[in-house]
């Protein structure tokens, strides 16, 4: 989180100048004795517990787990979204992440038919259909054959999918948590099909799950040649049985419903199976009433995570303004962020890797003098898209598209810090 | 980070070199089940030449599937018609099944109770205000509904509907969606792909490259880009978030 000192302030000051707010000299003032602090702190002058009493030893912990002051730090679900939590969602904290990658245990989860709990020695994965050779691969199998590291988000394609008719749900984890970014360690599925033989007839893959739902997706076989790959990782261990485990199809940039989990079969066809989850469900209902379908790519996005409804401001002065981009297509070239609703915008700091269909962190380093605030952030990506406004989407495509909603964010900070998913004009 | 795939293949090509085809056995052997199936005619892996064409070679791992275990796992449908079984059943047979085992979720006449699935009805919503996207007024193929019930319902005991349950169910849902009108009406595999679903013609492939085109090359606006901004919507409004309500303090 270092920035460069020569250039951070004066960014800093013209960016709050054109942003016509006062008060941008005064946090670099002295530092104020606040009341409490004209007493010595007893946290610092007397012996605390954990400073004077041993810890638990090394065995007391072997699956190491976050902190118990960390412990409201959880995926959260809407109950009233659907009818069952076995064919459900919920959504990553992200307001209480940092830098790009999401821990394991804090991936949003859905599933269809529940969590299937499969022991790896029973799991087999089977590539049939328009090949040369119908194969059958154990886990074994599939860890003997080359491996690749790949980092990319996964999106559900109904992510911010609620907020289509206007502002709704009060918290980034809810408009924008269906998305998870780790690193996958898997075989490309070029590998695998090249195993198999696949027959040049050979158009579209269906891939399918081994849960009880038998999910299942079409996929186009340039797709599948290009860069998908076969996962049995995740952020360096196993998958975790709600993300798949122990195998799953990781499609970078494509919508998070066609990375099929619990992958037990991959049939080779010439034409796409139309099933249930590319029809019925992940088809973008237009306004005239007709649908596109097999809007695989997620377009570029973002959303401040700090501040957000669920992260209010609670200090004036000193503040960082935080959040995450994304694009299907590429990676993110720029994200600009506006405190003023869009009067006046600066080009948000990038920090940490900008990796290829993945997640990237920006940053905007600010004083904050109390006034009301309505921020935004833009992502621009590396095939020259600007992510558009809600506005701007709906004239396109109406409002009852549920799916690819990426428009432009709006959090509206009041003067006591509470903060608002609001909509502007 | 550009994904370029030569310097995986040219390793992938250099450990096979290495290994040669000895292994082959021992790695069978390890696997009881291996040894049951026939062998795989396996092409013997190329030796790793500079410069050679970009093929992932052979890798000699997995075994042939055995058409039993294809028969069994193999259960997609096709709107064409591909993977239906032989098979029949009314829409009366249907009718029955759906009470027994469907309509404590999706209702009597598939209206759905709770929020489980509307299966019925919704003809002439998907341009009003809150379309409802029913079998019958949406979804563009009956395979789709064979494929789906067959491999996922009842919700709980997928795969256990028989083919003629299938088909009964689904002539029972082109009843209710008012596609076939005559109880008597019986699906099977010969008559499958003849039955159309009302809005199949209603979908196209993605066009957000063109229709959007718009989205790209912009360059935005950074300074003084809008006299004023008003709020136009409030989520506290509707308050339908998780306990979302506490306050902050600012320091």
């Amino acid at each position: 989180m270092s920035s460069d000192p020569k250039t951070e302030p004066l960014d800093r000051r013209r960016f709050l100048g054109a942003a016509g707010l006062a008060g941008a000299g005064l946090a670099a003032s002295a530092l104020p004795l606040r009341a409490q602090e004209a007493k010595p702190d007893p946290l610092i002058t007397e012996v605390q517990d954990w400073n004077r009493y041993l810890g638990e030893g090394v065995d007391k912990r072997p699956y190491g787990t976050p902190s118990p002051f960390e412990k409201h730090i959880v995926r959260r679900d809407v109950s009233w979204l659907t009818a069952s939590p076995d064919s459900s969602v919920n959504f990553t904290p992200l307001h209480e992440l940092d830098g790009i990658i999401t821990p394991s245990g804090l991936c949003f989860e859905r599933h269809h038919g529940g969590i299937a709990e499969i022991n790896p020695a029973n799991h087999r994965l089977m590539i049939h259909g328009l090949v040369d050779k119908p194969l059958v691969f154990t886990m074994e199998d599939i860890r003997r054959m080359p491996r690749q590291n790949h980092v990319h988000f996964l999106e559900c394609a109904a992510n911010s999918g609620m907020e289509w008719r206007g502002a709704q749900l009060n918290g980034c984890q809810f408009t924008h948590g269906m998305i998870h970014n780790v690193m996958y360690t898997g075989v490309p599925l070029k590998l695998l099909l090249a195993e198999a033989g696949l027959k040049p007839s050979a158009k579209w893959l269906m891939l399918e799950g081994a849960d009880a739902s038998g999910m299942n997706r079409s996929l186009p076989v340039e797709k599948a040649l290009d860069d998908v790959l076969i996962a049995f990782a995740m952020n360096g261990e196993a998958l975790r049985p709600e993300q798949g485990y122990p195998l799953r199809a990781v499609v970078p940039g494509w919508e998070g419903n066609i990375w099929v989990k619990w992958l037990r079969r991959i049939e080779a066809g010439d034409k796409p199976w139309q099933a249930r989850e590319e029809t019925s469900k992940y088809t973008d209902l237009l306004a005239d009433g007709r649908s596109r379908r097999f809007t695989f790519i997620m377009d570029a996005k973002s959303v401040v995570t700090n501040p957000s409804p669920q992260a209010p401001l609670k200090h004036k002065g000193r503040n960082v303004l935080s959040g995450l981009a994304w694009s299907g297509r590429g990676t993110i070239k720029r994200v600009d962020v506006t405190l003023d609703g869009g009067r006046n915008w600066q080009s948000a700091r990038i920090d940490g890797p900008v990796l290829e269909k993945s997640l990237t962190r920006f940053y905007v380093d600010f004083d904050w003098a109390g006034q009301e605030l309505l921020i935004q952030s833009r992502a621009m990506d590396s095939t020259g898209y600007v992510q558009p406004t809600k506005d701007e989407l709906r004239k396109v495509r109406g409002v009852n598209s549920i799916y690819h909603n990426n428009g432009i964010q709006t959090w509206h900070v009041r003067p006591n810090g509470e903060t608002e998913n609001v909509e502007i004009a | 980070m550009s994904r370029s795939l030569k310097p995986v293949l040219l390793s992938g090509l250099a450990a096979l070199a290495i290994i040669g085809a000895g292994p082959l056995i021992a790695q069978t052997a390890k696997t009881p089940p291996v040894e049951k199936t026939a062998p795989v005619a396996r092409a013997q892996a190329p030796a790793a030449t500079p410069g050679a064409p970009a093929k992932p070679a052979p890798l000699g791992l997995g075994r042939l599937a055995l058409p039993a275990e294809i028969k069994a796992w193999d259960i997609d449908v096709r709107p064409d018609g591909v993977g239906l079984p032989p098979g029949k059943g009314t829409v009366r047979q249907g009718d029955e099944l759906f009470q027994a085992q469907c309509a404590s979720c999706h209702g009597e006449f598939g209206q759905g109770n709770g929020r489980w699935p509307v299966l019925a009805g919704g003809q002439g919503t998907l341009t009003a205000d809150r379309p409802e996207k029913t079998i019958g007024s949406f979804w563009p193929d009956l395979s789709t509904v064979y494929d789906y019930i067959h491999r996922a319902m009842p919700f709980g005991n997928a795969q256990s509907l028989s083919p003629d349950d299938t088909y009964a169910l689904t002539a029972y849902l082109l009843f209710l969606n008012d596609i076939v009108k005559d109880e008597d009406f019986e699906l099977s595999d010969k008559n499958f792909t003849s039955v159309k679903l009302p809005n199949a013609g209603a979908f196209y492939d993605d066009d957000r490259e063109t229709a959007e085109k718009a989205f790209w090359g912009k360059e935005p606006c950074m300074t003084n880009c809008k006299p004023e901004v008003k709020i136009t919507g409030r989520a506290a409004v509707l308050d339908v978030t998780p306990d979302s309500k506490s306050a902050p303090k600012v320091d």
